[in-house]
């Protein structure tokens, strides 16, 4: 499914569609771009988007977006996620770069935006505490003032990629007699600072993505706090905002699908029942992606006309996650006896893997999305942002 | 309909309990799985001694006669503590096998060792293209004197890489899918021109895919009469169910109870998220659907003791109704846990990762639930 676009857009598609062609980088063509490449491997993309201008089509362009219209945005992440492209990271683009040049003074613009767009700094994100995890208000990780520190004590955790960040920014507890939401400031904390502790967290699928951050008597600049004291609450929720925007993952969805229906031709012969079922049920998720889709660019063409979309964002990330779950089991299913068989951590090549290499990542990728319900956000806490919001429950 | 346990069978039942608390707890199975050899023989030894292996076996062939039900009890314990030892792949499958359908000499010489633990097997029935299909075999075997030679590789053999023997179905005759002509032979893993590619699975064991070059195999090793491997496959089949669906409802029952432990304990917003509607109701239907399964495993355990007719169709129909709903209840429970629930550490994700291999084995939910309406069909 196309937007109705105008000769500009459609030739904005074209050079979009042209660039990615001839530079998407090879090496990063590997069997899971999630897991499988280096914290090098997966910055080849981010400063070729650099070099050309391109990395943050979200960010006002003075401080270095692009310029592009909605429309041009929208295009943009359609052509890039159907081209299967590892989007840049979206801690450091699409999270902490807006709260900065939203939320920030003078001195950490300068200081942190030209790192965050060239790739010099790797963020991450410290949200989540092991009590707090859908209640995100009740985060106890604590900062005391003293001098012009805050001395950071508390405990995060489900960090996604913290064992390659320099920083990482972090909801803290700055008023401990201020009711949940009122007490909590937004603060940038430098990695290396004597304190910080990284501990890996392994997933279902084997694969190391999340980390528990330890922080201990940790100094932090008073300079480093964003905004004011205590008002972290409302860029948090700014913030979460951007998370979820992306999250309807209409391109992946309809790549998977055609790897999919590969795997289902090659595997399964026309004659066996289970391929009528097959059929059967790819063609229910691809309606399910086409009405997300056409849902999508509803939105889409309302935000180009300057309609507020209230919580579409929750829709799509309910429905995203649910469609992309559900690929992924059919994936699974699809090869049969081989489905039995996961790659090893860390990947390398010395470890036999049976069965259609269009399958290798199939069990893994089962196993990791059943994350997706969980972050972010879980579903019910999305059903219960549209429950409220929109329904007026 | 409730299975009421034997003085036998109660003993048989707290026995593998106290065992597996004793000495079976997940950071033992931890470092099980983790270990050189991905189990522990001191617990395969220590399970034969408790009569385990003997159990299912009629006293005939010199076992403890406790038929499909010892085997139901054994496996709900064994997937209430994620048992990793090749007890199905040995026990169930080729035990079974050699008890139905071997002969005199084959029983006398096999079973003695599988009851006391001197001897590990796997059952090497799938290939590349066969998916769940038992008689879609293209390993062949051909007759040449007093042997067959044994050509073509097999897929996905969970334990092979752990095993002594080997059951292998093979073609003796006709064509691809023919129902006819596979035949069933016992080979020694380590026979010559016998190779294995081994790998690991979801659910944390070790299997291979076999291959076999103009293996020689004695004619005294063809398992079952020539040419009718399916039919003893089917049989096997339906055992295998049996035991896999036991080991799902125990796994089932051990996913609910924690989830429900932890909605009571875990508190977001100032109250316990058991506390919440939208997951009370949830919580509900994890236990209905495991009272279902724990009910259908029953009925076709009793019926697999009984040897009824029509109890293929019903072993097809129980694998993909417990097959699915297993897969709902470790879904939730893994949704409920939150990100612990996807955590390596937390016992919740083996859970579910064994109920996704337990749903592959022999074919998935998709599978049996056409099986069991093709069945219906026919007769």
């Amino acid at each position: 499914m196309e937007l109705n676009l105008s000769k500009e857009d459609a030739a904005f598609r074209d050079e979009v569609r042209a660039f990615i062609a001839e530079n998407y980088p090879q090496e990063m063509r590997v069997p899971n771009p999630e897991t499988d490449l280096t914290k090098e491997q997966s910055m080849l993309w981010h400063r070729i988007l650099h070099k050309k201008g391109w990395i943050a089509p979200l960010w006002p362009k003075e401080y270095g977006g692009t310029g592009w219209s909605i429309t041009q945005r929208f295009i943009w992440e359609q052509e890039t996620s159907r081209a299967g492209t590892l989007p840049p990271l979206a801690f450091s683009v699409t999270m902490v770069g807006p709260v900065i040049y939203t939320y920030g003074n003078d001195a950490q613009k300068k200081k942190f935006l030209p790192r965050i767009l060239s790739g010099d700094d790797w963020w991450c994100q410290g949200y989540s505490e092991p009590g707090s995890g859908s209640d995100l208000a009740s985060v106890r990780t604590k900062a005391v003032r003293n001098g012009d520190h805050y001395i950071v004590n508390g405990h995060k955790t489900w960090t996604t990629l913290a064992q390659h960040a320099d920083w990482i920014f972090c909801l803290v507890r700055t008023d401990p007699a201020a009711k949940a939401q009122a007490g909590i400031s937004f603060l940038l904390i430098d990695m290396k600072t004597p304190g910080v502790t990284v501990r890996p967290i392994i997933t279902i699928d084997g694969s190391h993505e999340i980390n528990d951050v330890f922080l201990e008597d940790v100094r932090v600049p008073v300079e480093n706090l964003i905004g004011e004291e205590n008002k972290g609450w409302t860029y948090a929720k700014f913030l979460l905002g951007n998370e979820r925007t992306s999250m309807a993952g209409i391109g992946r969805s309809t790549r998977y699908i055609a790897k999919l229906k590969k795997i289902v031709k090659a595997e399964i012969p026309a004659g066996d029942p289970a391929h009528l079922e097959f059929v059967k049920d790819i063609a229910r998720v691809e309606l399910d992606v086409l009405a997300l889709e056409a849902t999508e660019l509803r939105v889409v063409a309302q935000m180009a006309r300057g309609i507020d979309p209230g919580p579409a964002a929750s829709l799509f990330k309910i429905r995203g996650t649910e469609i992309f779950q559900n690929i992924t089991e059919l994936t699974h299913r699809a090869i049969g006896n081989y489905g039995l068989a996961i790659r090893e951590h860390p990947v390398s090549a010395n470890h036999f893997m049976p069965g259609p290499e269009d399958g290798h990542t199939a069990s893994e990728k089962y196993l990791n999305a059943r994350k997706l319900s969980i972050y972010g956000g879980s579903n019910e806490i999305q059903r219960n942002i549209i429950a409220k919001a929109v329904l007026g429950l | 309909m409730d299975i009421q346990f034997t003085e036998e069978q109660e003993l048989l039942r707290s026995s593998v309990q106290r065992l597996l608390r004793d000495q079976y707890d997940f950071d033992a199975r931890r470092k099980i799985v983790a270990s050189e050899e991905g189990f522990s023989r001191k617990h395969w030894q220590g399970f034969a001694e408790l009569g385990l292996f003997a159990a299912p076996f009629s006293e005939d062939v010199g076992g403890l006669g406790g038929g499909p039900l010892s085997t139901m009890i054994i496996m709900q314990e064994f997937g209430r503590h994620l048992v990793i030892e090749p007890f199905v792949e040995t026990v169930v499958l080729a035990g079974g096998l050699i008890e139905d359908v071997g002969s005199p000499a084959q029983r006398e010489a096999y079973l003695p060792q599988i009851m006391a633990a001197e001897s590990i097997w796997a059952l090497a029935w799938a290939e590349g293209r066969s998916r769940y299909d038992l008689s879609n075999v293209t390993m062949t075997a051909r007759r040449q004197g007093d042997s067959y030679v044994l050509s073509g590789t097999k897929a996905a053999v969970i334990a092979a890489p752990w095993a002594d023997k080997l059951i292998v179905s093979a073609r003796t005759s006709g064509e691809p899918r023919d129902r006819s002509g596979v035949s069933l032979f016992v080979v020694d893993r380590h026979s010559a021109n016998l190779h294995l590619q081994g790998f690991k699975t979801i659910d944390g064991r070790r299997a291979a895919e076999v291959t076999l070059i103009d293996v020689q195999v004695p004619a005294s090793q063809l398992l079952g009469t020539e040419g009718e491997g399916v039919a003893a496959l089917e049989a096997c089949r339906d055992c295998a169910i049996g035991a896999l669906c036991a080991e799902a409802v125990g796994a089932m029952a051990e996913l609910n109870s924690a989830t429900l432990e932890y909605s009571k304990t875990r508190k977001q917003f100032g109250s316990t998220i058991g506390s919440f509607q939208v997951l009370q109701h949830r919580m509900v239907d994890m236990f209905i659907a495991h009272q279902e399964a724990l009910s259908l495993m029953q009925h076709l355990s009793l019926s697999l003791a009984a040897n009824e007719a029509g109890l293929s169709r019903l072993a097809s129909g129980a694998k993909s109704k417990i097959g699915y709903a297993g897969r709902f209840i470790a879904d939730q429970a893994v949704q409920l846990h939150g990100g612990m629930g996807m955590t390596d550490e937390l016992n919740i994700g083996h859970y579910f990762k064994r109920i996704s291999s337990i749903n592959i084995q022999f074919g998935d939910p998709a599978f049996h639930v056409l099986r069991f309406a093709q069945l219906d069909a026919a007769a």
